[in-house]
């Protein structure tokens, strides 16, 4: 296989961006990528675009199309991907595989979300498409719910508290404050999460992810093309898997076999164990979920994860430094740009570029990427030149 | 000839209830004259997602508990009310679904404002003994509407009572008649959410002259005298009316009290009597005879006499009682129950 | 939600969600709840039939739904359980009554519920839903 490096990267400010459509999000984040990398159009000669649901949110689909036609790249193909909230990281996963493949050198992998332009209500019964319709959605139950379905269960076995589940909010917003891009750069308190009203208990209003406007995007280029451009990120490792659509057809409500599968194929490739790891972008939709993917990345044993996050072992200087950026929670999480925007944020922090957020000596960093309640995972691996 | 009559029986009740008390408040009456003219404590309100179709399946799978038939052997479904959910297309088609009644099933949705549940008793009665079916499944069921201030609405509550008619039965079905006249006392009109009446006149040309004249012409045509029976039912739009016309028929207050249901429940118009008779079912013995006269506003009555039979006492724990449904409650305030019956304009 | 409105996937669900029938592979003797018509072990070499389940069940997990989404206000807050109806074998599933009455553990029973109501002309749609049995 040959080597690919992701060799540009840039994402909009996230928000409620009422004066910004999807396709103007999408040639934003995708001319930033552009700019970065000092690459041309015509030098790019495939695009794949993650979007989880424009058809429910704005009533656009063939994006692949829209998306090569606003950044002015026709006829070159593109190719919309979709697997929900995993759906950006997928989209890099095949423009990975275009280039490993020997069929192009440059490729644009982006993700982009509008999720404002419809009311509250309306974007959690979209979202819930994710899920299994006949047997979730169609019950009255949201992702806050089913996420809310596996804390009840990982608190039930492993005594995890609301505490713990509050810090991941706090720490994550910790880091926002200093990213420009962020939804919400304020920091809060581990008061205020326990406070913040209940969504969908135990699950509090905190412990939740925003509904978020934004695009992302990456620039990615074989070996060979890689060495015109400074300071390339390598990908190291891709790992990708599934698992049933529904929550309650799973065996255990307490890991992710997605995590699991997707981030021990990625960690083989890369020829690494997860102790290696500088540091990590994981999938904090809910605050259960970065403390069951810190556990399911095998940084600590089962069922440890509560306590994990509460020693401080996640924050930017702690022994694994966690959505150092600011994760889903500050930065804000368009479902479809969120697994490129998590790669963007590693490609700053291994370039040394990422200021007051700077993990020092950050060498190896991974990405991990969930759609659904778990349904698919997707791990990518990224080092620079320094780990090689 | 064998005998044809009740093989199963089953009621259900919806949890929530609203005291007169708490309905007398909001409307500055006092309750104290309320409550003892009605004769009413408090009325059963059914949940957000409660409805005739789902009172109706809840009653139903309770009858064939009791019936012990594959529900397949059912060869008709008549429902009865006047708060079927689709003004077109019939509650029974859902309900005969989620009971797993068959295909080869004849089917309608009855109206006759609060006696419909015994008609749909009568029409299957009717097809068994005519050998058209084995089994016939007679449902009254409503979550009745009364309008906010009416005084319609202390009394309108949610219930229904479940029959499978066919041979061999616990209680047999002896005779049945009924009495039938254009009397408007009480009607909605098509797209209205809540029924009109006449106020006083539902009394004595209504519901008095078609629950007497039924009564009497049933006891007249069988030679049956009130002391013959060990239960009465009537129809009850309060427990003042059936109170009233017993002891004008010659029952006793000791005849009526065990099938007098609505002082705890309320009036649930076409599962009014069958849940009165659901409840005698649970505590008559072997032996005894029952008699009931529904009323449907319209008007007319139909008139029941049935006999119990030993099997009872082999069926009758197999579902809930209705008993325990009456035990089972929990109360709730006006604000609960005006959100819970859709009474607030959102 | 246009789903929820629409008449055919309300109509083929009928006998799972009105009677709780699901399947079993009668090969490997599997039951599956909700309905799958592949066998997940023995594949195209299984033999799928209709199962009906029994109408209880226990609580594994539960939640309690109180930003509701589109078409689902009018019940909230409701509560939201994992209800294993037999080994291996769980669905989710809305518990009516007090919401702080659920519990992990609790044995529950199918109680037929309206679960949609599409606005004022549209498809009613009906369904098991559980109910608490007493402790």
């Amino acid at each position: 296989m040959r080597r690919v490096a992701i060799v540009g990267a840039g994402y909009t400010k996230f928000g409620e961006c009422w004066d910004k459509s999807l396709r103007r999000l999408a040639q934003e984040a995708g001319m930033r990528a552009l700019a970065d990398a000092q690459v041309e159009g015509k030098d790019i000669e495939a695009l794949f675009v993650g979007n989880m649901t424009a058809g429910r949110f704005i009533g656009q689909e063939h994006l692949s199309a829209l998306a090569a036609d606003r950044m002015g790249l026709t006829p070159i193909p593109s190719t919309r991907i979709e697997a929900a909230c995993a759906s950006g990281a997928l989209a890099f996963r095949k423009a990975l595989m275009a280039i490993q493949s020997g069929q192009h050198d440059i490729v644009v992998a982006g993700g982009v979300e509008k999720m404002t332009d419809v009311g509250g209500d309306s974007a959690v019964a979209s979202l819930m498409g994710a899920a299994d319709q006949e047997w979730e959605s169609q019950i009255g139950l949201t992702f806050t719910g089913l996420y809310a379905l596996i804390t009840r269960a990982h608190m039930q076995q492993y005594g995890t508290t609301s505490e713990q589940l509050a810090l991941v909010s706090v720490n994550n917003h910790k880091n926002g404050v200093h990213n420009p891009n962020a939804q919400y750069p304020f920091e809060i308190t581990v008061e205020q999460v326990l406070k913040s009203p209940l969504i969908a208990d135990p699950l509090r209003l905190l412990d939740c992810s925003p509904i978020t406007d934004g695009a992302a995007t990456v620039v990615l280029a074989s070996e060979e093309a890689a060495k015109r451009f400074e300071n390339p990120i390598w990908v190291i490792g891709s790992g990708q898997a599934s698992d049933t659509i529904a929550l309650h057809d799973r065996k255990s409500f307490t890991e992710l076999q997605a995590t699991i599968v997707s981030s021990r194929v990625a960690y083989k490739q890369a020829g690494i164990r997860p102790e290696q790891v500088d540091l990590v972008e994981v999938h904090d939709c809910f605050s259960i979920n970065e403390i069951i993917a810190i556990e399911d990345l095998g940084f600590c044993k089962k069922g440890e994860g509560g306590k994990f996050v509460e020693a401080g072992k996640i924050a930017r200087d702690g022994e694994r430094p966690i959505n150092t950026m600011g994760g889903l929670k500050s930065i804000g999480h368009p479902v479809g740009a969120t697994g490129i925007r998590q790669l963007a944020d590693l490609v700053t922090q291994l370039r040394g570029k990422a200021g007051k957020l700077q993990v020092n000596d950050a060498k190896i960093g991974l990405a991990l990427n969930i759609g659904g309640s778990g349904a698919t995972g997707v791990t990518h691996i990224l080092a620079n030149q320094n780990a090689l | 000839m064998s005998s044809i009559g009740i093989v199963g029986y089953g009621a259900y009740v919806p949890r929530f209830r609203i005291s007169v008390e708490e309905i007398a408040r909001v409307w500055n009456q006092d309750a104290q004259t309320i409550s003892n003219g009605l004769m009413v404590k408090e009325k059963s309100v059914p949940d957000k997602d409660e409805d005739t179709i789902t009172l109706s399946v809840e009653a139903g799978r309770n009858a064939l508990a009791r019936a012990g038939i594959d529900p397949t052997e059912i060869g008709a479904l008549y429902i009865g009310s006047e708060s079927h959910p689709y003004a077109v297309k019939p509650s029974g088609t859902v309900v005969a679904e989620a009971l797993g009644l068959p295909n080869r099933l004849m089917l309608a949705d009855f109206e006759f404002a609060c006696k419909a549940g015994t008609a749909a008793m009568q029409v299957c009665y009717g097809f068994v003994k005519g050998g058209v079916i084995d089994y016939g499944m007679a449902i009254g069921a409503d979550t009745a509407q009364g309008r906010p201030g009416d005084a319609l609405e202390y009394t309108a509550a949610a219930g229904a009572g479940a029959f499978i008619i066919g041979k061999d039965p616990v209680v047999t079905l002896d005779h049945t008649a009924s009495f039938t006249s254009d009397t408007t006392d009480f009607w909605r009109r098509e797209g209205q959410d809540y029924p009109r009446h006449g106020s006083r006149f539902t009394g004595e040309p209504a519901y008095f002259r078609h629950v007497v004249s039924s009564s009497e012409q049933l006891l007249n045509e069988t030679g049956y005298k009130p002391a013959d029976f060990a239960y009465v039912v009537l129809h009850m739009p309060n427990g003042k009316f059936p109170t009233v016309a017993s002891k004008k028929l010659g029952f006793t207050p000791d005849q009526l009290k065990t099938g007098l249901t609505v002082t705890r429940m309320g009036n649930c118009y076409s599962g009014s009597s069958p849940v009165g008779l659901t409840a005698v079912l649970d505590i008559a013995q072997p032996g005894e005879k029952i008699f009931m006269t529904s009323y449907g506003s319209g008007a007319g009555s139909d008139s029941f006499i049935f006999t119990v039979t030993d099997k009872i006492l082999a069926v009758r724990d197999k579902a809930k009682k209705t008993e325990q449904y009456l035990a089972d409650k929990k109360n709730i305030d006006y604000a609960t129950y005006a959100r819970l019956r859709g009474k607030l304009k959102v | 939600m246009p789903q929820m409105s629409s008449v055919p996937i309300a109509w083929r669900l009928q006998q799972p969600r009105y009677r709780l029938i699901g399947t079993i592979c009668t090969k490997c003797n599997t039951s599956y709840f909700p309905p799958r018509s592949l066998c997940q072990t023995c594949r195209d070499k299984g033999k799928i039939e209709k199962h009906k389940f029994p109408g209880t069940g226990k609580i594994l997990t539960y939640t309690v739904i109180r930003i509701a989404p589109e078409g689902f206000a009018e019940f909230a807050p409701y509560a939201i359980a994992i209800i294993e109806l037999e080994p291996g074998v769980t669905v989710a599933g809305q518990v009516v009554g007090d919401p702080e009455q659920v519990k992990t553990g609790r044995k529950v029973k199918t109680t037929f519920r309206r679960m949609y109501t599409d606005g004022k002309d549209g498809l009613l749609q009906y369904g098991m839903k559980w109910e608490l049995l007493d402790q």
